[in-house]
């Protein structure tokens, strides 16, 4: 995650507090998206950016997960995210999260 | 007319361990960071030969298709290919020792010294090359007492340039008050230099040409030659040009982030086409700044540094010669300003608007090249693998035109993409690393066609939000006889 995104997230925070808060990002690439929830939730683990020791614990789900995409609109969904709902492995993206999730409630 | 051809091609590595330090995340952690990274790099870099065995340079430089790399249990630095030569089908993986004399060779201006002790050792390895046997290597002759190069690390703003772990000379600053022309800045830009200079040797020899029928010379390197009046307005397709002998070429720069050697090859086909040029050389060299660039994952994941050789490529087009692979001139795709930035619109423009125009569903291109960004390098610092990325969505969009279904995707990248084997150099990855497997597989008749798509990130520059790409398809030559 790149040192600008984590500016930003760690400015919201800093402005309205963690609560009410959720990520949700959109890379296809699990790799990449797990490395950026990890960073919004326990920390940058390259310790280069803002978020470095900063743990904020915040809910973070994937675009296609289906607690995200029953609160869109079908039609702006399938607009915005269909194609990547195609490109992107959403078993192993949902795992990924989860776990990550799971991992944020027990620490 | 008929459509012009990729004659031939050329794919260079050259192995650079004792500059990772020099590249530009290395040398900011180097200087910023409050624990030692130096002894970290150091004991974390690979020796030539592993360098040679590591799987996919063998694929970059023709001793291993890309298809070989997916029967290989990754990680593949642990998985050395046995009895690996350090020269391929399309070119070399070269020795710092030897690079160190060219380099000296491509230096007019006197900007690199050498040490008295170490020039025997550079100038015998150079003098072992099959290219440069019968070469003058004077220049490398002309070195300096330690002492005197010293001097300059000290105090001048030189910087030290080692190999095998001992300071074998030194690269000078060329002007006090400009940044442009200071010690890394040079250093750069001679690297990308003599690595381009390589690559077209490669090429010289591989396509029986002689130097002194080219042309036009494009280079498409991602340096930024100049001083600090016109910085990266510069260019260095002529000086990689004199430097092999081109004399009836002139030449100028194509830049364009990491899109620029499609881009150059697209111009180069256009003006064969147009007769304004007949042969027409595309060339890049390597980028000193991207060595070690993920550096820090690959220290994390207990790897050795991937990111430890520079690339060169060199390609020749040409009017069609009934028997090269031609390159569609209807074929090419562009990401126009107002397309819109989403994937799927950029994926549209580069590959089936082309497609279309050409009356051709997206299976009927036997193999896509696309960024071809080797994983390996790329997943452990959380980049995750752009190739099979862009694969997937080349088949979303196939599934979107009911060309089959969503179950066929993995299947589509197995069959029509490849595993990405190139160094992460910016232009280098940028598809073309797999035209000389397409052309030889073309021309054996085992593929009909090929089509190359690269993607450039031109907000890098911090001057457009847009990003870009270009694309083209070479398919096999008809074989017809050219009208006189």
């Amino acid at each position: 995650m790149d040192t600008e995104k984590q500016a930003i997230i760690k400015q919201l925070v800093d402005d309205m507090g963690t609560e009410g808060l959720v990520v949700v990002i959109g890379a296809a690439d699990p790799e990449v998206a797990q490395v950026t929830a990890e960073t919004v939730t326990f920390g940058d683990p390259s310790f280069a950016g803002p978020l470095a020791g900063v743990s904020l614990r915040l809910p973070v789900y994937h675009i296609l997960e289906p607690e995200v995409k029953k609160v869109i609109p079908q039609d702006v969904y399938k607009e915005q995210a269909g194609f990547l709902e195609l490109v992107a492995n959403t078993e192993e993206i949902g795992k990924i999260f989860r776990e990550i999730r799971g991992k944020a409630r027990e620490t | 007319m008929y459509d012009p051809v990729i004659k031939a091609c050329s794919h260079v590595l050259i192995h650079t361990p004792s500059f990772v330090r020099y590249g530009s995340k290395p040398s900011r952690e180097i200087d910023d960071s409050t624990t030692p990274v130096l002894p970290a790099i150091e004991t974390h870099l690979r020796s030539f030969e592993e360098a040679v065995e590591y799987p996919p340079n063998q694929v970059f430089i023709g001793n291993l298709h890309p298809d070989r790399l997916n029967g290989i249990e990754q990680p593949w630095y642990r998985h050395p290919v046995e009895d690996a030569s350090r020269y391929g089908a399309y070119g070399e993986i070269m020795p710092e020792e030897e690079f160190l004399g060219l380099m000296k060779l491509a230096d007019d201006f006197d900007l690199m010294w050498i040490e008295k002790e170490s020039a025997p050792m550079i100038k015998k390895s150079l003098q072992a090359h099959p290219f440069w046997n019968n070469s003058d290597l004077g220049k490398i002759d002309a070195a300096v007492e330690m002492a005197r190069i010293h001097d300059k690390i000290e105090n001048q703003g030189s910087l030290p340039l080692y190999c095998h772990g001992r300071i074998v000379g030194c690269m000078h600053r060329h002007h006090e008050k400009d940044d442009a022309l200071k010690a890394q800045v040079l250093m750069e830009n001679l690297m990308a230099k003599a690595s381009g200079a390589l690559a077209l040797t490669h090429l010289l020899k591989k396509s029986d040409i002689r130097a002194d029928e080219i042309d036009l010379l494009l280079n498409c390197s991602e340096e930024a030659v100049g001083d600090r009046y016109n910085r990266g307005g510069g260019g260095l397709a002529k000086a990689i040009g004199e430097m092999c002998g081109c004399v009836s070429a002139t030449g100028c720069d194509i830049k364009a982030f990491c899109v620029g050697p499609i881009y150059a090859l697209v111009h180069a086909a256009g003006l064969v086409k147009s007769g304004l040029f007949n042969k027409v050389v595309v060339v890049g060299g390597g980028s000193m700044a991207k060595l070690g660039m993920k550096f820090k994952g690959h220290l994390a994941k207990g790897m050795p540094i991937l990111e430890d050789v520079l690339g060169g490529l060199a390609f020749l087009v040409t009017g069609d010669d009934g028997e090269s692979p031609s390159i569609r001139m209807d074929s090419i795709g562009k990401h126009d300003i107002g397309s819109g930035s989403s994937q799927q619109n950029i994926m549209e423009s580069l590959v089936l608007k082309p497609l279309d125009r050409m009356g051709k569903k997206i299976t009927d291109v036997d193999r896509y090249a696309v960024e071809l960004q080797n994983p390996e390098v790329t997943v452990p610092a959380g980049s995750g693998n752009v190739p099979l990325t862009n694969y997937r969505m080349i088949g979303a969009l196939a599934v979107l035109r009911r060309e089959m279904n969503r179950e066929g995707i993995d299947r589509f990248v197995l069959e029509h993409g490849m595993p990405g084997f190139s160094p992460t150099q910016g232009h280098i990855p940028a598809a073309v690393p797999f035209l000389g497997h397409a052309i030889d597989a073309i021309k054996r008749g085992e593929m009909n066609n090929a089509m190359f798509v690269a993607r450039g990130s031109l907000f890098l520059g911090r001057m457009t939000q847009l990003s870009d790409g270009l694309s083209f398809l070479i398919e096999k030559n008809p074989g017809r006889k050219a009208p006189n």
